[in-house]
């Protein structure tokens, strides 16, 4: 199952400067811990000490923020694209 | 390039403490947290800020800007009027009661206090666009600062805002894009644009020039501290949409103690929330401390962030301060813009009738202490959210001119 990862500017320090990378996993769990393999210390930006995502961070599978749908465990059919974002504020 | 943010020296996390050098960016490389300005402050006394202008730069020595900021293109916003309620006080049995009405800012909404501080930042960075998501109010301000400051602007709303707010956005020239979906599909797709070519020296206000521009609340906590007489209020009540003003005016409060600009009195905070968009208030009654976002929907627009990213920070400050987050309905909100404008004569947006309305609901169920003095924000004009009250916006009676035709409908 191959999806498409978008980078955030911060974390492209790990992915050579690429805004968008290939992925693989059947949840996101699974593209998270691909991602974290292909790119060393990256799962530990995006996921805190306890394995959950991090507070600051926002993670959409497709148009859905995964906090909405089944969080790690959102399903990450082939084609989906994976959007990693930092929380801003703003109004 | 040579940076001049005036007192202020660096970016702090605010989630870790992990410091970084003044620049463009928002986000903590550790832990996504959110950065913020970071000063040294030099002597500030009450003589000092009293001498300066009747507008956010008498406070200019606590922000992040040059020492020189009053004499740029800027909008000058601020020194609103702190109006003593004694109406509103006697109908909901308040002893002392003041609005801070900050619909009197150049462009009708405490986002000029913010935006003032993004275009010094832009200035700063040699960014020739400013730009934002917005759910209204940020948009016009936005693009009034840049003309005025001599920049593009390129702004970005919910498609479905107000017609006066997306007037206002258009009026001042730049270009408007209204994007389908929530203010937090606008925000998420701002992000995105930022870290993109497209996206290249722009200044977006509340994502890459957020340290800056946040600290612009902060000038509310000072002037209300100032109004008073140099005192910290002992209740205050403030919308929340992303909850960036609430923290700030917490950081203001504790920022004029530190400096022995006020005596070091306890006050309590309280956050304001639309029903139909109450993530905040949802996670403190619950007792979390994280927030699980929501899709809103309510006419309070200004304050329809369903992923509110600073929600963790209000629920420490309410907490701490022993205040609270409560919420009322779309008819409580517009009750209370009706009960604010016939008591005190000011006519607030949906946002002020949020505060209004949770201020009622307050002292109603016994948080608020009706002895303490008290202040609740105004941040817009109800000239842009007219659409609130259609239902009065005709005439009580319409006559031939004659005193017969009058005289029948008294």
């Amino acid at each position: 199952m191959s999806v498409s990862v978008r980078i955030p500017t911060i974390l492209r320090t790990y992915t050579g400067g690429s805004a968008e990378v290939s992925g693989e996993g059947a949840t996101l769990r699974d593209v998270l811990a691909k991602l974290d393999s292909d790119y060393p210390g990256i799962g530990a930006r995006i996921l805190d000490e306890s394995g959950k995502i991090r507070r600051f961070v926002n993670v959409y599978v497709g148009e859905e923020d995964v906090r909405f749908a089944q969080g790690l465990d959102t399903p990450a059919p082939d084609g989906t694209q994976i959007s990693i974002i930092p929380a801003v504020a703003g109004g | 390039m040579s940076l001049d943010f005036g007192p202020a020296v660096g970016l702090s996390c605010r989630e870790c403490g992990a410091r970084y050098p003044l620049g463009p960016s928002f986000a903590c490389q550790e832990c996504f947290g959110p950065l913020e300005a970071a000063y040294e402050f030099g002597e500030v006394t009450r003589a000092a800020i009293e001498s300066g202008p009747a507008n956010i730069w008498r406070y200019r020595s606590l922000l992040p800007v040059p020492a020189d900021v009053a004499d740029k293109p800027n909008m000058n916003p601020g020194w609103t009027k702190l109006v003593r309620a004694g109406n509103l006080g006697r109908a909901l049995g308040i002893r002392s009661l003041h609005v801070k009405d900050d619909s009197g800012n150049p462009t009708h909404s405490f986002k000029d206090r913010v935006v003032a501080m993004a275009v010094e930042a832009a200035r700063n960075f040699g960014f020739h666009t400013l730009s934002c998501s917005s759910t209204g109010n940020l948009a016009g301000a936005v693009t009034a600062a840049a003309a005025r400051a001599g920049l593009e602007a390129c702004v970005f709303i919910p498609a479905n805002l107000e017609q006066a707010k997306i007037a206002m956005a258009r009026v001042f020239g730049g270009r408007l894009v209204g994007i389908e979906g929530t203010y937090d599909d606008v925000n998420r797709f701002c992000s995105e644009l930022i870290g993109d070519p497209l996206g290249d020296k722009w200044g977006f206000t509340n994502i890459n020039l957020r340290p800056y521009y946040a600290e612009g609340s902060k000038t509310l906590a000072y002037e209300i501290a100032e109004q008073l007489g140099w005192r910290l209020p002992e209740q205050i009540i403030i919308p929340i949409a992303s909850g960036s003003q609430l923290t700030k005016i917490d950081k203001g409060f504790k920022e004029l103690v530190a400096l022995g600009l006020v005596e070091d009195t306890p006050y309590k905070i309280f956050g304001a929330q639309a029903a139909g968009c109450s993530p905040v208030s949802t996670a403190y009654k619950a007792g979390h401390d994280v927030v699980q976002p929501v899709r809103p929907d309510t006419i309070a627009k200004s304050l329809a962030i369903g992923n509110p990213a600073d929600g963790p920070y209000v629920l420490d400050i309410a907490r701490r301060t022993g205040g609270g987050v409560e919420d009322v309905t779309d008819a409580e909100i517009v009750a209370a813009i009706k009960l604010l404008a016939s008591a005190e004569g000011i006519f607030a947006e949906t946002a002020g009738g949020v505060t209004v309305g949770v201020l009622k609901k307050l002292t109603e169920t016994g948080q608020l202490d009706p002895e303490a003095e008290t202040v609740v924000l105004n941040t817009g004009d109800g000239l842009k959210t007219l659409d609130a009250i259609s239902g009065d916006a005709r005439p009580t009676a319409v006559i031939k001119p004659s005193l017969d035709a009058f005289r029948a409908t008294v």
